[in-house]
């Protein structure tokens, strides 16, 4: 049993702050993507990865970070958009099941794609010189990188809610995942919405891997478990529930970080614990509606 | 097409594609070498130095005649680093592609999977990455070889060598599959045996790029050492977050192995100071002949020095050549007993040979520590050699340990 003391518990936190906070960008965009289109995004692990790489490329061509940690989103989402406009878009009114098998060839083939453009060996990034060190926090030296991260992701979560609380665009996005039939009936646009919806939810995705970039590297395959452990948030969240991304991301952020510090060998199959015990007690997830996929 | 016909037919058209594959396999036809490796995941960059060690290999038997006068080929497969896939793979080898020696695999988990295959279709496995139970009852066989270090040697060595010269208060941070486990049991024996303290040992799975949930804890426990068993990939996430979390002023780190061509991605920086044990190092050319000619030969070739795993792939396909030679013959029994009746050899690092209970080769061993930036010899030249160990059969379990009465 490890020294429990408050100041490990306190660092152990912040360490899940971290997990928590790529999760909870992962999990929105799933799940702004679900809730209104029921399209599950099994490609959502590879733009992931795409951030990641082509943080890299910016990084190395522009040697600026901060150029490259607004670029790379962006490009992921303008890939995200063609994706909806291409391949999504002459599937919808069908199943669920048909975008989702798109989605999962179409993931196969980016990863394939990555392997052959940047090999089969994953590539290291660096945090910026300024983010490289550790900080004092008192009671924990804490990597500044991390606590970069951590900022990052509150600032572009703050942004979002303006964008869907504040905005038209976003009223709608919010009636949309409600009740997309009421939308449409009421006369909007609904595939522009699912288009520009499709996008914000790739370049999440996208950010979400430029940023784990420095702390974890970027490799074909860092979007393969990452993508399974989103869909867990998701579910435990509530699907289609942005709110319930953002909780049950930071909530799995601190389960697996706690688990990892009191019981090391359950921290892999711990979020599937939480999963079971969520779904048990609320079956529709945390802040979930029933009947969404129905 | 009536069913009749159609059976008759098919019957025929089977028949008629099967025969010639007969007839060939009994003529002049090339001696086929299958390689299984993990060529996409975590140990891509390992694996793509070893398929190098064996093309290498494979082109110096043929530059000298072939094998038993016919022409060598060797066959890459993706095991994608899963049992299940290595299985497979290998059967197709030896089913599908006619391969009459499999050598290869790199992870202790899916070698297993392959000798089940080999020990079935009867084809020698000359395995060659690190596994305890590959060379022992009851998972060896007669016609399993076993090429690599294990990590029962490797942690002895690497152990004795941490509490005789770095400290006795550890932290084993292992990844969490057969190879991981069986060094953390190793080196924490080691470490009570010679009298010090494992303050804590965390598992982790097996491709994980986030360690930092491991991380505070192990600060403030405050260990001498750091003992990092987190191979390919791995290894560099989890050196990169030990230095963001501002450890490698606190502690010393140490891992059973280094990797050159792992360490060459992850930079001198990342590597400076760390202790590791070795099975070869590129630049033991300067005193051994053998290495340097086999240096020379791959750089020529591939325009960089060979790494430590590809010795293993390179002298593992010149292994199966001699026993052949040896045997007259590929048939596994005959290669295998003729391997056991010779058993020396020496194709790049000195004398190894292997031992007759359980087919593992003895060689020896080194201590090398990471350069740091500014001390580097050209771009591959991170390593710094510290000691060599040289081989003896102590440093395995005995054979009677290993269940040969």
């Amino acid at each position: 049993m490890p020294d429990v003391s408050l100041a490990a518990l306190a660092a152990q936190i912040f360490t899940g702050l971290v997990l928590g906070g790529i999760f909870v960008l992962l999990a929105i965009g799933l799940s702004l993507i679900f809730g209104l289109m029921t399209v599950v995004n099994f490609s959502h692990g590879a733009l992931y990865m795409l951030g990641a790489y082509a943080g890299y490329v910016l990084i190395t061509y522009t040697g600026s970070f901060v150029v490259a940690l607004v670029v790379a989103p962006l490009l992921v989402g303008a890939l995200g958009l063609f994706i909806e406009r291409v391949l999504i878009r002459p599937l919808y009114g069908r199943s669920p099941d048909d975008p989702l098998l798109l989605t999962f060839g179409l993931s196969l083939v980016i990863v394939e794609v990555a392997r052959i453009v940047w090999g089969k060996i994953g590539l290291t990034l660096d945090p910026p010189r300024a983010l490289g060190g550790a900080v004092n926090l008192g009671f924990t030296y804490f990597p500044t990188y991390r606590l970069f991260v951590i900022a990052v992701t509150a600032v572009v979560l703050l942004g979002l809610w303006i964008f869907l609380e504040k905005t038209n665009v976003g009223l709608v996005i919010r009636a949309g995942s409600r009740d997309p039939l009421m939308v449409r009936a009421l006369g909007f646009d609904v595939g522009r919405i699912w288009f520009i919806v499709f996008g914000i939810g790739a370049g999440l995705a996208g950010l979400a891997g430029i940023l784990a970039g420095p702390m974890r590297g970027a490799y074909a395959e860092m979007g393969v478990t990452i993508i399974i452990e989103s869909f867990v948030v998701v579910v435990v969240g509530g699907m289609g529930s942005l709110v319930g991304a953002v909780v049950s991301g930071l909530l799995i952020g601190q389960v697996v970080s706690l688990t990892t510090f009191f019981a090391p060998k359950l921290a892999e199959i711990v979020v599937f614990i939480t999963m079971a015990v969520v779904l048990l007690l609320r079956p529709s997830g945390l802040f979930g509606e029933a009947g969404l996929l129905e | 097409m009536h069913r009749r016909t159609f059976l008759t037919t098919s019957v025929a058209a089977a028949a008629a594609l099967g025969i010639p594959t007969i007839l060939r396999a009994q003529s002049k036809d090339p001696v086929r070498i299958g390689v299984p490796l993990p060529l996409t995941g975590p140990f891509a960059a390992i694996a793509t130095d070893m398929k190098q060690g064996a093309e290498l290999a494979v082109d110096e038997l043929n530059a000298r005649g072939g094998i038993l006068g016919r022409k060598v080929e060797v066959l890459f497969r993706d095991d994608q680093l899963k049992p299940q896939v290595g299985a497979q793979r290998t059967q197709e080898l030896i089913e599908k592609e006619n391969c009459q020696f499999i050598i290869g695999g790199l992870a202790a988990h899916v070698q297993m999977a392959i000798n089940e295959q080999t020990k079935k279709s009867k084809v020698l496995f000359i395995s060659t990455s690190q596994s305890d139970e590959i060379s022992a009852k009851p998972d060896t066989s007669p016609i399993t070889f076993h090429e690599a270090l294990n990590p029962t040697i490797t942690s002895r060595v690497v152990g004795k060598w941490v509490m005789e010269n770095l400290g006795k208060k550890w932290w084993i941070v292992y990844a969490d599959y057969a190879w991981g486990k069986q060094n953390n049991a190793v080196l924490t024996e080691v470490n009570k045996k010679m009298g010090g303290t494992v303050l804590g040992s965390t598992p982790y799975p097996l491709g994980s790029a986030e360690f930092s949930a491991h991380l505070p804890k192990i600060q403030a426990a405050k260990p001498d050492v750091l003992v990092s068993v987190t191979p390919g990939a791995d290894n560099i996430a989890f050196l990169k977050q030990v230095a963001s979390f501002g450890m490698r002023s606190q502690m010393k780190i140490a891992q059973p192995l280094h990797w050159i061509s792992v360490a060459k991605q992850g930079g001198p920086e990342l590597y400076d100071g760390i202790y590791a044990g070795t099975n070869w190092y590129w630049e033991l050319q300067d005193s051994i002949p053998e290495a340097k000619k086999y240096v020379e030969g791959f750089q020529k070739k591939f325009g960089i020095p060979p790494g430590d795993y590809s010795c293993y792939s390179y002298s593992g396909c010149l292994e199966a050549a001699r026993g052949a030679e040896l045997a007259k013959s590929t048939d596994a029994d005959k290669v295998a007993d003729a391997l056991r009746k010779s058993p020396t050899y020496n194709h790049l690092k000195g004398k190894q040979w292997w031992r007759t209970c359980d087919n593992k080769s003895f060689q020896d061993m080194w201590i090398v520590k990471g350069r740091g930036p500014g001390k580097t010899k050209g771009d591959w030249g991170l390593l710094e050699v510290v000691a060599r160990v040289p081989a003896s059969e102590d440093m395995d379990r005995t054979c009677a340990e290993k269940g040969f009465a």
